[in-house]
């Protein structure tokens, strides 16, 4: 690990004029002090900064283009590194994803993702999984709000939903005892509980959020989520002014699909989180609105559409870029670009307001480049 | 040796012809069929175990109550004080309901994070309640977001997360086992089909996790397909748990009967029963091979909350549908249907609601308007 920081901060020290100045700080921070740890990268005047762009598979490459090209006209300070997915398995990271498109994460910071298939086969492991494991991805954000304009049977909903990414019953520890009886484990640590748990507050701190809820079943698993309840109790501590509460997961779905408003953060274990975010996902319109963030240790942020690659559609400029210009959006708020951020925002639900311009998938005739050219203008 | 035991084998089946009540059609005429009008003399009174239960629970027991009264059913009511902080159920009560074999229960709020393993759940292993059943449905003048939504969650009971089999590995390190076997996935499959079947519905979903638990919901849905061969005028489809939640709230009419493990089930038949107007107004039971438990369907908000219970406001209508149910398992088909014909009736005129239904009732003018709508 010694050789890996070395060479680190040799990278960075010959590559400063690309990158901004808080860059060594991350990784400086992660090896010095876990409490330090930044919570988010910061952009410092008008370096470009570099993030890592993954256009996917299917409609992935035609979205892409089209967040280039709205974020060209917004003027924002980013250059692109596009890596592709490979055609062979690479040995280093046993998938089709190469070693050197993991270390332009790991070392930019940010990156954006589009939707990748996973090929079908044996003998490596599933993209999302190598991401999430090589890149140490804990928490999963998915901000649902209601877009005005586009009319679903909920119009009030503005939450964020906070997923613990890598443990609890995904582990996909499983085995079989005796023939026709299965056991699968979950596994819940205090370590990654507080490590969800404290990003949930600081993003709760920093986005203004009053309320952060805490969903659980622990009147029937009481040691697993007991424990993770613990840690969040332990951390509402620090954070006085946000309130803090905690909701059983089933009395939540119900109140979710009856009155949505009554949320503002959630933040979940693995598997309630999964449903969870799933399931706001479906009141707010469906997987091809939402947005979706990535984040991991040492700040890193990997934003990405979590809707399919639908190679249905591919290459006839049909597609829907919102998802991905949503989630592109969270990433410029992580990188604290906020006015750059909130500028998109309002320019793709003005677009979508308007109902001019809208593709196919939200009722209307539009194409993709024309849904973006819609959206420059109102920038 | 023979003179000394014919008494006693005359006694014994004497009695278990008395404690089945195709024992008491036998006596009559084992060979008469079950037909919908109430024959003179059959209507012996049958006993159920009541059990009041936390928060809200004795009152919604005691309108319940109140309405078996008003409509001279044949059912008596044993009461049997449970409350979600004892350690165990209490022996009386298990052979109360052991005894019945029919049990109406109100909410047990169970502590959270204490060391008290839920009532619930142990009343549930320990009678092999192996199937829990919710209806939901979209009552007639009840106004939600969705319509056509009719939709019956069969939901295994006794495995899967909530085996209670935690430990703590070393400190900060917690396991949990969820634990699926062939035999409970295969009996509930088999009961989910045949239950569609009986009641001429059209289509099983299974609901699952496979593509990440693959060897547990795996197993789940080798079953399932199993059973769905035994069934081909049942179409059966398969659903993964978020996407369903997802179609759910945006399309739920395509949903009929579904089938599902223990987790998923819980969470399902809430959101099914948020989207047709509430879990207050959703009935459902507890079934086994021999016992039946029938309570209010979806399980949040049983207990209700502390002003609920002040203001006396709690809705009685779950428990009443689940109670027609219960008269329908026990044989009394034309009280039932009276019974559900007042409730549907008093919701559809809307004049006497309560809170969660958007009204301003209590529960006592809810149980009044339902006992003058029976006819």
């Amino acid at each position: 690990m010694a050789s890996q920081i070395a060479r680190r901060v040799l990278r960075s020290r010959a590559n400063e004029i690309f990158l901004a100045p808080s860059f060594s700080n991350p990784n400086s921070g992660r090896v010095f002090s876990s409490f330090d740890r930044s919570l988010s990268s910061a952009a410092v005047g008008s370096d470009l900064i570099r993030a890592t762009l993954f256009p996917g598979d299917g409609i992935g490459p035609e979205i892409a283009e089209s967040v280039k090209q709205v974020f060209r006209s917004a003027e924002v300070p980013i250059e692109w590194e596009e890596h592709y997915v490979g055609q062979e398995i690479d040995p280093r990271t046993q998938s089709f994803l190469t070693w050197e498109s993991l270390e332009s994460v790991r070392q930019n910071g940010v990156g954006l993702k589009g939707p990748m298939a996973t090929p079908i086969g044996k003998g490596h492991r599933s993209l999302n999984l190598t991401l999430r494991k090589e890149l140490n991805l804990y928490a999963n954000v998915r901000p649902c709000y209601s877009l005005p304009g586009y009319k679903t049977r909920y119009d009030d909903v503005n939450l964020i939903t906070i997923r613990e990414n890598t443990e609890g019953e995904y582990s996909g520890l499983e085995h079989q005892v005796v023939r026709g009886v299965v056991e699968s484990l979950k596994i819940i640590t205090r370590q990654a509980s507080l490590r969800v748990a404290e990003y949930a507050f600081h993003y709760a701190k920093t986005h203004g959020r009053d309320r952060v809820s805490a969903i659980h079943k622990a009147n029937i698993m009481q040691k697993t989520d007991g424990l993770f309840l613990k840690c969040c109790r332990e951390v509402a501590e620090k954070y006085p002014e946000i309130k803090y509460e905690e909701v059983v997961i089933d009395n939540c779905c119900m109140m979710l699909v009856k009155n949505p408003a009554l949320f503002d953060v959630l933040v979940m274990p693995n598997l309630y989180g999964d449903i969870i975010s799933d399931l706001c996902a479906g009141l707010v319109g469906g997987l091809g609105l939402t947005p979706s963030c990535n984040i991991g240790e040492g700040g890193i942020a990997l934003a990405e559409a979590v809707h399919g690659s639908a190679p249905d559609i591919a290459g006839k400029n049909l597609a829907n870029p919102t998802a991905l210009l949503l989630s592109a959006v969270t990433m410029l708020h992580h990188l604290k670009l906020h006015d750059k951020a909130d500028r998109i925002h309002d320019a793709i639900v003005n677009t979508i307001a308007e109902g001019k311009y809208r593709t196919a998938d939200l009722g209307g005739t539009s194409s993709t480049t024309d849904f973006t050219k819609a959206i420059c203008d109102h920038l | 040796m023979a003179r000394r035991t014919a008494p006693i084998l005359k006694q014994l089946f004497q009695s278990s012809d008395k404690s089945t009540h195709l024992g008491l059609l036998s006596r009559f005429d084992p060979k008469r069929s079950v037909t919908y009008m109430p024959r003179p003399g059959d209507g012996s009174p049958r006993a159920v175990t009541l059990i009041p239960g936390d928060g809200i629970g004795p009152l919604v027991t005691g309108a319940v109550q109140q309405v078996m009264d008003a409509m001279h059913a044949p059912v008596f009511f044993e009461r049997y004080e449970v409350h979600g902080d004892m350690k165990k159920v209490p022996e009386e009560v298990m052979d109360s309901i052991k005894k019945t074999k029919v049990c109406l229960k109100g909410g047990l709020m169970t502590p959270v994070g204490g060391g008290v393993s839920s009532l619930n759940v142990q009343l549930r292993k320990e009678l092999d309640l192996y199937a829990s059943l919710v209806n939901c449905f979209n009552l007639p003048g009840l106004p939600t977001r969705h319509e056509n939504v009719d939709i019956v969650v069969i939901r295994e009971n006794t495995e899967g997360e909530y085996s209670g089999l935690e430990h703590e590995v070393v400190p900060g390190v917690v396991e949990s086992l969820k634990v699926m076997t062939k035999f409970c996935s295969e009996r509930i499959a088999k009961y989910a089909f045949e239950y569609a079947y009986l009641n001429n519905r059209k289509k099983v979903t299974a609901v699952h996790k496979a593509n990440i638990m693959k060897l547990a919901d795996g197993l789940f849905l080798e079953s399932c397909r199993e059973v769905a061969t035994n069934y081909p005028g049942i179409k059966y489809n398969e659903i993964i748990v978020d996407n369903c939640c997802m179609q759910l709230v945006s399309k739920p009419e395509q949903f009929d009967v579904m089938v599902t493990p223990n987790l998923y089930g819980n969470l399902i038949a809430n959101t099914a029963a948020g989207i047709a107007g509430g879990t207050g107004v959703m009935p459902g039971g507890n079934v086994g091979a021999d016992h039946a438990v029938f309570e209010q369907g979806a399980s949040a908000g049983n207990v209700g909350n502390l002003k609920l219970m002040e203001q006396k406001k709690a809705n009685p209508v779950a428990l009443l549908l689940s109670s027609a149910m219960m008269l329908r398992h026990l044989q009394f088909p034309s009280f039932a249907d009276r019974l559900e014909t007042a409730v549907k009736c008093v919701i559809s005129e809307g004049k006497c609601r309560t809170k969660d239904l958007g009204g301003q009732s209590t529960t006592q003018e809810v149980v009044d308007a339902v006992i003058a709508a029976l006819d």
